[in-house]
């Protein structure tokens, strides 16, 4: 079988700056793909590229075999392809509850509709709720969004990409900006993502990383310079010497 | 027992039970204040019926401004297609005021979908800069073309039908006034609904990050232009209102200056609510009427001190001001 999501020799310059070169990742059902890198590696153009923000320069992207790369944003999040944000991209003054109700219609083509109720339809009140009870917001699902914890909004990011019901999922740095005692949860969420979904992980926690991935990209410079599993990339001397050190630094930094 | 626990809280909505009831209330108040009107003040009928007329431009303004986040200053565009398309047809001979409360309505919302057409090409300052020169534009042709609008003179000699073929619009104006009256309760419930479908959530959600909508898998121009037509269907109503009950349709029905106006109804009652639009529509226009029969040189400054004194005092408008006083335990006792 081939992979779900393939991007083959995707390439794209900024002026004479390139920022990704000749990249190809392949991901199958149930893939748990990390993306990592230094800062400036081109992680977030990637995922630009990816999603259709950005048009490449040249290369490919096929998702279940289709090619996407001149669609629309839009169209590929129909399609399937759908991402996180590395900021939360919120609406402050509406709930959870709205926020996955308002996808899941959304989903279902009845976002537009003039002549319907929001809140009328027991089917998706039952996919909501289910939605924000395995991420556990069930609690906070009344709450206006911007007074809920930062942890509960990257938690709540996640249940809305995942009531597009994705086949591909893209985690822009899912874990960013939470602090450690909340970090446990995204864990746990990231653990309980359905298993055939194919998942894209961009993060700056190595922890993270080694616990979620089964395979692990490395990207530096717009470039793929390792690929492989988790337990070789820190005895990879590429490796070491764009990422590990700069990372160690920023660490210390931080 | 664990399931019982879990599903238990969240199965009933509370919040929009509330939000309704509310609702009710307010549309209640908005026909008992416009009856107490009628009774109050049986000379100033005319006057009233301007007011609603123009509380209908600014519900439509609120759709576009309130729940899109589209800066406008030339509303009045839509608002004076209505009137004149009223007006125009009513001159040819079609006198049945109902059938021009629709022609009027209907060519508000095809001037909401050419300038909406027009306008969302454009963000930010660009759009807002467009919009002043498409009501410049179409205050310009209106004037031209007197011959099909009596230009700069206005377009005169409406004489409007009966009213179900039995209610004279008559010299008090009391039947032009319960009309209005009658469609601003029916539009404002309409609003009330729409702005409460799925379309309005996602038109509220667009407004705070359209960038976030496209990632849910909508599209953002094409909901936005459909809230611009709905805009112009309800200022295409009000332009034919008052173009019923004054007879008369004056270049100022399309000019900067009402569509300004209107922002400044707007912000005086609150943006987003749509009952902004009213409580700002009767501030405006009773100050308006007190003031300049005061001083009839200087009211607009007046105007201006009492919009920088809501600003500074009630950023939400005065309508958000009833809003706290309403549930003060609203902001603190959420959780």
């Amino acid at each position: 079988m081939n992979g779900v999501f393939q991007v083959d020799n995707l390439s794209k310059a900024f002026g004479g700056l390139t920022v990704s070169r000749d990249i190809s990742i392949t991901m199958k059902e149930g893939a748990r793909l990390a993306l990592i890198g230094p800062n400036g590696a081109g992680k977030t153009t990637f995922v630009n590229l990816v999603t259709g923000q950005l048009r490449p320069d040249s290369g490919t992207i096929l998702l279940g075999g289709e090619n996407v790369t001149r669609l629309g944003s839009v169209r590929r999040v129909r399609k399937g392809l759908v991402r996180t944000f590395q900021v939360t991209r919120l609406f402050s003054d509406m709930t959870p509850e709205e926020h996955v109700t308002l996808t899941v219609l959304q989903r279902e083509g009845r976002a537009s509709r003039i002549l319907s109720r929001f809140f009328n339809d027991s089917a998706v009140a039952g996919e909501v709720e289910s939605l924000l009870d395995a991420l556990g917001l069930l609690e906070v699902a009344r709450r206006k969004v911007g007074e809920i914890a930062y942890g509960q909004q990257r938690l709540l990011e996640i249940a809305i990409a995942l009531a597009l019901k994705p086949r591909v999922l893209l985690l822009d740095e899912p874990a960013a900006g939470v602090p450690q005692s909340e970090t446990p949860r995204i864990e746990q969420a990231l653990e309980r993502l359905p298993p055939s979904l194919a998942v894209l992980m961009i993060e700056h926690d190595m922890d993270l990383v080694f616990r979620f991935a089964r395979h692990v990209v490395v990207l530096a410079a717009g470039e793929i310079i390792f690929e492989g599993l988790p337990a070789e990339v820190a005895a990879n001397s590429k490796v070491r010497e764009a990422y590990l050190g700069s990372y160690a630094n920023a660490r210390q930094h931080a | 027992m664990q399931l019982v626990a879990r599903t238990n809280p969240v199965k009933t909505l509370p919040a929009t039970g509330g939000q309704v009831l509310r609702d009710v209330v307010g549309v209640v108040a908005i026909a008992a204040l416009g009856v107490a009107g009628y009774f109050l003040f049986p000379d100033n009928l005319a006057l009233l019926t301007r007011l609603i007329a123009l509380a209908l431009l600014a519900l439509s303004l609120d759709l576009v401004v309130g729940y899109c986040g589209i800066a406008t200053l030339g509303h009045a565009v839509l608002f004076g297609a209505g009137a004149y398309a009223a007006g125009i047809a009513c001159v040819n001979g079609m006198t049945e005021p109902l059938t021009l409360i629709a022609i009027g309505a209907i060519a508000g919302a095809g001037a909401g979908l050419v300038m909406g057409t027009i306008m969302l090409r454009a963000h930010g300052l660009a759009q807002l800069v467009l919009s002043i020169a498409i009501v410049q534009l179409f205050h310009e042709a209106a004037n031209k073309a007197s011959a099909y609008t009596g230009g700069s003179d206005g377009l005169a000699g409406l004489s409007v039908g009966p009213l179900f073929g039995v209610f004279e619009f008559d010299l008090w104006g009391r039947t032009a006034y319960l009309l209005g009256l009658v469609l601003l309760v029916v539009v404002f419930i309409g609003l009330k609904f729409i702005v409460a479908s799925p379309f309005g959530m996602l038109c509220r959600g667009i407004k705070e990050d359209p960038i976030r909508i496209r990632a849910m898998g909508a599209f953002v121009a094409p909901n936005l232009l459909k809230m611009f037509v709905i805009s112009g269907f309800v200022a295409g109503i009000g332009g034919a209102l008052a173009a019923i009950s004054t007879q008369v349709v004056g270049l100022d029905s399309i000019s900067f200056e009402l569509s300004a106006n209107a922002l400044v109804m707007l912000v005086l009652g609150g943006i987003g609510t749509l009952y902004g639009a009213i409580v700002g529509t009767i501030i405006f226009m009773g100050f308006e009427h007190i003031v300049s029969a005061i001083n009839p040189f200087h009211w607009m400054t007046m105007v201006g001190v009492l919009l920088i004194a809501v600003v500074i005092a009630a950023p939400q408008g005065v309508s958000g001001l009833f809003d706290r006083l309403w549930s003060p335990a609203g902001r603190g006792g959420r959780s």
